[in-house]
């Protein structure tokens, strides 16, 4: 059962549609990326179904009834990308403090509070005060209160900036755990190569529409272009003079490390490649299918979309 | 427990906890005291004496003119308006002879000036002289059984009671007047302290970015609430500390100042400006019958208001500056120009306040005490003259139903400017916009 279902949400604000008949689900324990240039709606989708904002039309299931911010509150974690805490508060009288306002009872929250401060080694900075700390700890401290009164859905906006790539594995490790113990999370970025390598599905939104959806190696291959890397004896540097495959079944396109890159033309299979290649007595080294990276998807996809959004007049209808 | 409560604890606490806190709560009173006392001290040790010299074309004034510890007359021949500064005086009065009908224009001519109360005593002086010289003239009365009547007359003085109908109530402009004028100065001040203190710490949860932190755990409206709550307590606590305080240290004072320097105190006090030190000055003066002077006013019924007046007027404006904290990004100035149209009323109750202390009664205190924005602050000032005297039931009824509806406006307003303020950088919002926030749904 999905925890989360969002069908046709919109939120309009005075200048622009912020999000447009928005609809995607979110499975129990995923790890989801919400993509999407800078001023495409993101922030605006994830205050949605935190309950900051109510959304103008459109509907929220979470866990299977309708959302009520009120009551679920306590099962979501929201960490900004505008991350802030009370400077002048000392850091374990704070994270108990936020831990209680998630619903925790004082013992719990102590406890909760201890049992991640020993996980992350943070226990000297108890008596602390936020200010003392440097941005890279202050980003742990942020973290760990999100995920401290275990919620069911975690969003986390831009999790690893100003991390070092120790904590951001320690970090990113916490996020593989808490998935496999059930946790939904929501991961929201602009760094493509962490979205290849931790979500398992994804959304592209632009210009408040979603433009993409879908699991990583699918959208790959939705946008691959047939392109295969050949090795093969014989073909070694982008300026042998020797042979030059030639066939109706591919074109080549390119070079890249001694391998030969071709796109298999309409009507041909991958097959038809290799067999050019037998029957022209190469052996083949290596055959590999290349696909588009998560960036390159993503610029192909926005491309043209000005850095901030263009004001767009709101025409509802009501 | 509930989030709004925890919320409020934090605010709380973090504020009675810090060191200012304590020491604005324990320094205070007693540079308020010392500020009191230096004031009475310099009163009494500086008072200035001005020795005025008289050009009398009529011969009489020399005999009936009386001077007093402020004034005294200097009637040698010879002195003029050019010399009168060489034989030590500060002013030269010139008396030309008196019209039989008509009004005769006696002038001062001086280098310093003798200010307002030595000149009233100089027309008052004048004038008692005239008198005199016209009753010893036109009747058979000897100039010593005059001045013996003069001696012996003044044997009555005023005490007024408030009617209540069935029973008569003993009462005291002067504790009123001093009731009210101190009252209506603690709601100023503190109104403004904490409600400044309410905007400063909104301002802090938006620059400090942890707004959005906190309203994914908790209802605007509650984080809103709970801190509007949790200052008012501070501000609760700090003034019965003060009140505590205030009593110890006049109780202290009572024993160690003797009483007749009190009495001169009293006294010797400006009758115009200054009137708050004057006020304060009689409230420590008269502590010799302290006592008599809580039993003449309704204290049970002040004390309840002024803490209600106190409650509703803080809520009612640190809703307001809520608002402008959460409109506000990091620069102050602009705190600044959209904090004015809420200190103005304020402002402007005050000066309400300082007119309906002299006139409980007139229409302007009625008004200004029932409309919600000055209320809380004029209210207080009529309340010591008298319920339902000076204030009829209907009047304080119906002021406080509006103040209670006032914040509660206030509030829904504000909770509707914040939700949305506190998550907004960027360019400063215009009222218009602020306008918008409140009133169309988003």
């Amino acid at each position: 059962m999905p925890i989360l279902e969002v069908t046709d949400l919109q939120k309009n604000f005075a200048t622009q549609i912020a999000v447009n008949k928005l609809s995607f689900q979110l499975d129990q324990g995923s790890i989801f990326g919400l993509l999407g240039p800078n001023g495409a709606g993101k922030t605006t989708l994830i205050r949605m179904i935190t309950g900051i904002f109510y959304p103008d039309e459109g509907s929220i299931r979470f866990q299977g009834l309708p959302f009520n911010p009120a009551r679920d509150i306590v099962q979501i974690g929201y960490m900004p990308e505008e991350r802030g805490l009370y400077k002048k508060m000392k850091i374990g009288e704070q994270a108990l403090y936020l831990a209680r306002l998630k619903g925790l009872s004082s013992q719990e929250a102590m406890r909760k509070v201890k049992e991640w401060f020993i996980k992350f080694e943070m226990q000297s900075w108890w008596n602390k005060k936020v200010e003392d700390l440097s941005k890279g700890m202050q980003q742990k401290l942020q973290f760990v209160i999100t995920v401290l009164h275990e919620p069911k859905m975690i969003i986390l906006d831009e999790p690893f900036s100003g991390l070092d790539p120790v904590n951001s594995n320690l970090i990113k490790d916490e996020i593989y755990r808490l998935a496999r113990n059930g946790a939904s999370i929501i991961f929201s970025t602009h760094r493509m190569e962490q979205v290849e390598e931790i979500c398992d599905h994804i959304i592209l939104m632009n210009k408040g529409e979603k433009i993409l959806d879908g699991s990583v190696s699918g959208v790959k291959q939705q946008f691959k272009e047939n392109l295969f890397a050949v090795g093969a004896e014989g073909t070694v540097s982008p300026d042998d003079n020797g042979w030059k495959p030639e066939s109706t079944a591919f074109e080549v396109v390119g070079q890249r490390e001694g391998q030969w890159v071709v796109k298999i033309s309409e009507g041909y299979r991958p097959n038809d490649v290799l067999r050019y290649f037998i029957d022209n007595g190469k052996g083949i080294t290596a055959f590999t299918e290349i696909l588009p990276s998560l960036n390159d998807i993503f610029i192909r996809l926005v491309e043209g979309t000005p850095l901030a959004r263009q004001f767009q007049p709101v025409k509802l209808a009501r | 427990m509930s989030k709004m409560w925890l919320i409020t604890r934090r605010e709380y606490l973090t504020r009675v906890r810090n060191k200012t806190f304590l020491i604005s709560t324990f320094l205070l009173p007693v540079v308020f005291i010392l500020f009191i006392s230096g004031a009475v001290l310099i009163q009494l040790k500086t008072k200035s004496h001005n020795r005025i010299a008289v050009i009398d074309a009529n011969g009489f004034f020399a005999d009936y003119l009386k001077g007093d510890s402020a004034l005294s007359f200097d009637f040698s021949p010879g002195i003029d308006t050019l010399n009168y500064q060489q034989r030590g005086c500060t002013a030269v009065l010139i008396i030309p002879k008196l019209a039989e009908s008509g009004k005769t224009e006696c002038r001062l001519k001086y280098k310093k000036a003798l200010g307002l109360e030595q000149a009233s005593a100089l027309d008052d002086h004048i004038r008692d002289a005239v008198t005199d010289h016209m009753i010893f003239e036109k009747t058979t009365v000897s100039r010593a059984k005059l001045d013996s009547i003069r001696i012996t007359s003044d044997i009555t003085h005023i005490s007024s009671y408030e009617d209540n109908g069935q029973t008569a109530r003993a009462s005291s402009q002067t504790s009123a007047y001093i009731i009210g004028y101190v009252s209506g100065i603690l709601i100023y001040l503190l109104t403004f302290i904490y409600g400044a203190a309410v905007m400063r710490g909104v301002m802090e949860e938006k620059t400090n970015r942890i707004a959005e932190v906190m309203v994914s755990s908790v209802r605007p409206f509650e984080l809103m609430w709970g801190k509007i709550t949790g200052i008012g307590a501070v501000g609760l606590t700090q003034f019965l500390l003060w009140v505590v305080l205030l009593g110890a240290i006049g109780f202290i004072a009572q024993g160690v100042i003797p009483h007749d320097t009190l009495e001169n105190a009293t006294k010797n006090a400006p009758m115009g400006g200054g009137a708050a030190a004057t006020a304060a000055m009689k409230v420590q003066s008269s502590g010799f019958n302290f006592s008599n002077f809580i039993i003449n006013t309704n204290m049970g019924l002040i004390v309840f208001c002024f803490l209600f007046y106190f409650i509703g007027g803080y809520l009612f404006y640190s809703a307001l500056f809520a608002a402008v904290g959460s409109a506000v990004n990091e620069d102050p100035q602009e705190a600044q120009s959209l904090m004015l149209p809420i200190t103005l009323p304020v402002v402007f109750s005050f000066v309400i306040m300082t007119v309906v202390v002299q006139d409980p009664g007139g229409p302007l205190a009625t008004w200004a005490s029932i409309i919600p924005f000055s209320s809380p602050i004029v209210m207080m000032a009529r309340i010591p003259s008298g319920v339902p005297g000076t204030v009829p039931y209907w009047q304080l009824g119906l002021s406080m139903v509006l103040l209670v509806l006032g914040f509660l406006g206030t509030t829904w307003l504000a909770g509707k400017i914040y939700r949305i303020g506190i998550l907004m950088y960027g360019k400063k919002p215009s009222w218009k916009i602020m306008w918008k926030w409140a009133f169309c749904s988003n």
